[in-house]
Order: structure tokens, then sequence, then C-alpha cells
């Protein structure tokens, strides 16, 4: 607890809903980089939570992504938003393959009443850090996407959010009888926010 | 977090009362292994679990009331209690990813391909008095962009940059100029004359600088550089190397040939030294024993043609690649690997080859062609599907010359014309040097003289 005292940040709800959503287009990034469902060539380089991160450069996956971000802040700072979900399909078959699962808990109290929490930056970033790189390594496990994908990307909300125009409602496009791996997760105290990526079993493995 | 909460998160009752159980507080169903459930959905697990365990008990049909009361139970577990939401506009899917070895540079290739080659010369212009002579070399393209070309008794250097003409004066008596051929260093210009001299110009001065006399017995008919070697071809089959810079210039003699030499080529490495003659054979010569005044042997002899070989050029981009071209007997493009002697293609052009050149930009090939079309083909290498072929020249195309750039072929023929074409296409870089950029005193057919 000292040490917390020493490194005392106030953090907002209007400030968390934007450190989650800026998470999510960097993981979001992240993964179409690591699995390769956009070829290599289309990412540069930035930095960010002291890694190399790549962002795409593709102007229709940088718009939707950055649409999407703008939504799910909207949706964050209403605490209506339960879990984003990446889900990579084989553009062929439509067959889901993949299923990058962030569940989001709000803190009720900090919607309601409006109050901030204490967390440094520097915490949240080590732990948002911990992530980025799981999902780096995450391709050492993985099974190899050997076909073309596409990705979409589903957001869990509560039932009394209006839908906007540019939404609709989807099935949740789940794997039957999956592997799930779980990755870290980080908390700015308002949001807090797993992470557990869910894959189509290998066949090879069980044969 | 004791041991008794943890125990009891994990061992809730299953069966029964799985709509009663919820937990209000999900950081409660952990352990010491698995620190945190809440993304694994435990309580829809639960429920799908208990749920499927409770019906299969019951195995008897279900009323249609329980039937629906199941399915609304469904509903609320797990519509209910979310909604799930995409985008309508779905992000774009990686269309050209089909295949990994598909990548942007290849495609910006194939977009490359489609250059449009003009099909008429880019100016055409008078060369009066060119002498007709399959086994002379009268035109070359100096390295600062100053076009050589012998008429008759003259040379003529025309600035493709300013479009202006300087003439140098062969004497009268010596006959007409048999070939001619710049140095490296752009500034000076060796000619070969019918009396068997050899003259070297100074471009700037248009001054006479040096003759070497002894030498030839005959005309010399071909010429090139290696450096300040200037490697010369006569009438009587000889080759011979010339140290310009020294008195006694003869360093070097090649044998082999037992007709007039007609083409004389450097490798770009100054290596190899191919020579085509009138005896249907291509000579490769080493450099390497050239130093000694003695004569050298040849690498390799290559018989392979069945007509004079005056079109040789060396491939710019591989450097033991050679193209020989035959002439009237033969109408046969061959292609040599210069290590080994080897032929490694051979394409029958239906006309005789007079001239040869390698596009610098591109795996292409050009040739001139006599009877009947007096036409250029321009060639993919090393497929040989002909790209085009142009038509303008009346008489066989005997010479042509590139410019420094690349991109320009100047052409000639027996129809005395001088045609430039820009069959090389417009590289990036170049085409600032080529000569259409400027304002010329002959706009299209135009005297040189």
């Amino acid at each position: 607890m000292a040490s917390k005292a020493a490194t005392k940040d106030i953090i907002t709800l209007r400030g968390s809903a934007a450190i989650v959503s800026e998470f999510f287009g960097y993981a979001a990034n992240s993964i179409l980089y690591n699995r390769a469902v956009y070829p290599e060539e289309s990412f540069a380089k930035v930095k960010k939570y002291g890694l190399p991160m790549l962002l795409t450069q593709d102007e229709g996956v940088k718009s939707f992504i950055s649409n999407l971000t703008a939504q799910l802040s909207e949706w964050l700072e209403s605490g209506k938003l339960q879990r984003i979900v990446l889900v990579i399909m084989s553009k062929v078959t439509s067959e889901v393959l993949e299923r990058w699962n962030f569940s989001i808990e709000t803190d009720k109290e900090v919607v309601e009443t409006g109050a901030s929490r204490e967390k440094s930056d520097k915490e949240i970033m080590r732990e948002i850090q911990a992530i980025m790189r799981q999902i780096a390594t995450s391709i050492s496990y993985l099974p190899c996407l050997d076909e073309p994908c596409v990705f979409d990307v589903l957001a869990y909300t509560d039932t009394d959010v209006a839908v906007p125009f540019t939404w609709i409602e989807s099935d949740p496009k789940l794997i039957k009888y999956p592997q799930m791996v779980k990755l870290h997760s980080f908390d700015t105290k308002i949001h807090k926010v797993d992470t557990l990526v869910s894959y189509k079993n290998d066949e090879w493995d069980e044969a | 977090m004791d041991a008794g909460t943890r125990y009891r998160a994990i061992r809730v009752p299953l069966g029964d009362r799985h709509h009663t159980h919820k937990l209000n507080n999900s950081s409660e169903n952990l352990d010491r292994f698995i620190p945190n459930r809440s993304a694994m959905d435990f309580d829809f697990a639960h429920f799908m679990l208990s749920g499927g365990k409770v019906m299969k008990e019951n195995s008897e049909p279900l009323s249609p009331s329980k039937e629906e009361y199941r399915k609304q139970l469904a509903a609320a577990f797990n519509m209910n209690r979310t909604r799930i939401l995409s985008f309508r506009n779905k992000p774009p899917s990686p269309a050209e990813q089909s295949s990994p070895l598909f990548t942007d540079t290849q495609q910006q290739k194939h977009s490359k391909r489609q250059r449009i080659i003009p099909q008429t010369p880019e100016r055409t212009l008078d060369a009066p008095e060119f002498v007709d002579d399959f086994y002379l070399n009268l035109l070359h393209w100096s390295d600062s962009n100053v076009l050589a070309i012998a008429l008759g008794n003259s040379v003529y250097m025309w600035h493709a940059s300013s479009g202006s003409i300087s003439e140098v004066l062969a004497d009268e008596d010596v006959g007409p100029v048999t070939s001619v051929r710049w140095a490296p260093d752009g500034k000076h210009l060796a000619v070969g004359l019918t009396n068997s001299h050899v003259q070297l110009y100074d471009s700037s001065s248009c001054k006479l600088l040096r003759t070497l006399r002894d030498g030839h017995r005959l005309r010399v008919g071909s010429l090139d550089w290696n450096n300040h070697i200037l490697t010369t071809g006569g009438q009587d089959s000889l080759i011979i190397n010339n140290d310009v810079r020294i008195r006694s210039h003869r360093v070097g003699t090649f044998m082999g040939h037992t007709r007039e030499i007609c083409s004389l080529k450097w490798s770009a490495t100054g290596q190899h030294l191919a020579s085509g003659a009138n005896d249907n054979l291509v000579h490769i010569w080493s450099n390497s024993r050239t130093s000694s005044n003695s004569s050298n042997q040849c690498l390799h002899r290559l018989a392979d043609h069945n007509a004079a070989v005056r079109a040789l050029s060396w491939c710019p981009f591989q450097s033991n690649l050679l193209a020989s071209g035959g002439g009237v007997a033969d109408h046969c493009i061959k292609f040599w690997n210069t290590n080994t002697g080897a032929c490694l293609n051979s394409v029958n052009t239906g006309s005789q080859v007079c001239s040869l050149q390698w596009s610098r930009h591109e795996r292409e090939l050009l040739s001139s062609h006599g009877y009947n079309d007096n036409q250029l083909i321009l060639w993919k290498y090393p497929s040989m599907v002909k790209i085009a072929e142009l038509q303008g020249h009346k008489s066989r195309v005997l010479h042509m010359a590139q410019s420094p750039d690349g991109c320009t072929v100047a052409t000639v023929a027996g129809d005395e014309r001088l045609m430039l074409w820009n069959v090389f296409g417009i590289p990036e870089v170049a085409s600032k040097q080529a000569p259409k950029s400027n304002p010329e005193p002959f706009s299209n057919v135009a005297r040189v003289r």
C-alpha cells in the first residue's frame, strides 16, 4: 500500500474508457499482424506500452478499427460493454478459427456516481504490456492459419443499449469444442479486462 | 480468499438448482492455479452442463410446455443478458493475399509490363552517303550523349542534348571511314579507315590526336575499347590490341579468324572479348594473356552460325551471357554461356540479324533485321516472345546504338536514314537526357549536313 500511495494517480471513468478502447485498438492490430490476417508489409512499427507495436497502414482496416474504438469508448463510458470478441474466420468457408475474448467488468459505482479511482498509469501500462507480449508469443502454440482469413469484431453489450445505425445484431460465432488459453488481465480500477483466446482444436493433435 | 470460500466456489451444487445459482461475485470462483475464471463464462457453462443432465434423467418425452419453458430458460440465460453486436460494414478482406508468394513488387512489375512501345520512330534524320556495307561499324553513341556516325569520308557528331552537330573530317585520300567507336571517357573517338589506319580524335576540339599506322594491312571495320586498350579488327582477319598511351601501341594480337572481322565487343568487366567474323565464327578471348605481344589463344570457338556474325551483344544483367546474330544465310539469334561455351538457346528470326542491343532496364533484347521487312524486333528474354515489331526503314537496318540512359535506340539503314526509337521505355530515373526533350533545328526529316 505504501508504494501505491507514492505514485498516486487519479483515474476517471472517461480516462479509463480511453485506456481500454485504445488498448483494444492496439491489441486488434497486434492480433491481425501476428496471426498474419493481413500481409506483413501493410503494417508499420510504432512505439507503445514500452514495446514496438505494429499498426496497419491499410486504409480500410485502419478506419474500421478507429470507428470501432470510438464506439467502444462510448459504451465503456456508459458501463454497458461486457465483452469484445475479435473473431478470425476462414475467408472461404467462414468457419470460425479463433476467438480473442476480452471480457470487461465495470465498476458500477463509478458509472453511477461519477467517482474516480486511484491507479498509476505506469502500473496499468505494465499490465497491458504483459498482455501484448502474450499476444505476440501466442503464435507459438496457436495452430497455423494456413488459409486466407478475415476478421470481425463482436461487442457484447447490455440489452438496454440502443443499437447504433452502423451496427447489427450478430450470432456469437462460437467455436465447437474449442481449446482455450487464458492470458493476463489488466485493471484500471474502473474497467477490468480479462483476455482469453479460444481456438479450433487441431485435428492433427487428436489423431 | 480463505480456503472455505474457495471450496464452496468450486463445489457449487450441480443439477437441480441451476436457475437459483448465481454467483454474486465473480472473483469468488477461483483457486491457486486458475486465479480468474471470469472470462470463461462459468455461469453459462454450468447451466449448459446441469441443464443437459436434467433432461437426460427424465428421459420421457417432454411436453410442449416444458419444451417451451426450456427454450425460454435458455434464452433468458444466454440472450437476455447480453446483446451481441457487430459492425454492419465488415472490415476489408485481405484480397491480394491469396498466395504468399504474390508480393507487391511483383504486382508493380506486372503493371509496368504494359508499357506502350511507340510503333514509329521518335525522330528521323537524313544520313546521306551512308555506306551500306555489312562488315563496317559506323554508328556509336557515347556516354557523354554524343552520337557519332560515319557518312562517306566524314564522321559527324550529333550532340543529343543540344541537337548541334560537329564534323570530323577524315582525309579524302584515305577513303571512306569504316568504323567509329567512342572511348569509355566519352571524349575520344577512334575512327577506322579503309587504308588500314586508325585515327584518334578529341571530340571537343575535333582535332586529330594520333594515327595508329602499323597494325592492319587492310581496312579496319570494327573497334572496341577496354579502358586504354583499343582493340581493332580488320579485313586481314587480325584482331590487334593497341595501348593508345604508348609509342609502340601494338600490345597483343588475337589470331583465329580466317576472314574479315565484322564485330568486336568487350564484356562489361573487360575480362572477355567476343569477336564475330565473315568466317561464320564467334570467338571468345580471355583478357588475361593480352599483356604480352604474343598471339593469344581463344577460350571458345563458337561455330554454330551459318553466316557472317556481325551482331554481338553482352548481356548487361548476366555477365557471362552473350547474344549473337547471324547473317543472311543464318537468320538465328543464339545465346551463349561464355564461361562454358555452351549454346543456351537459338531462335530463327526469319531474316538476317544485323545488330543486337540488350535493354538495360528490362530483360529484353532488340534485334535489327534486313530483307524482307527491314524491321526491329523486341524480344522478351529468356522466353524469346516477340513484344513488338517496329517497321520504318526501307533497307536493312545495319547499325544500332543505345543512348547512355538506355531508353532510346538509334538505327541507321541502307536507306540513308537515321531513326531514333524510344523502344526501351522510359525508366523513372532517366528519360531527362533523352534527345526528345529539346527543341531541334531538325524537326522531322532534316539533313545532318
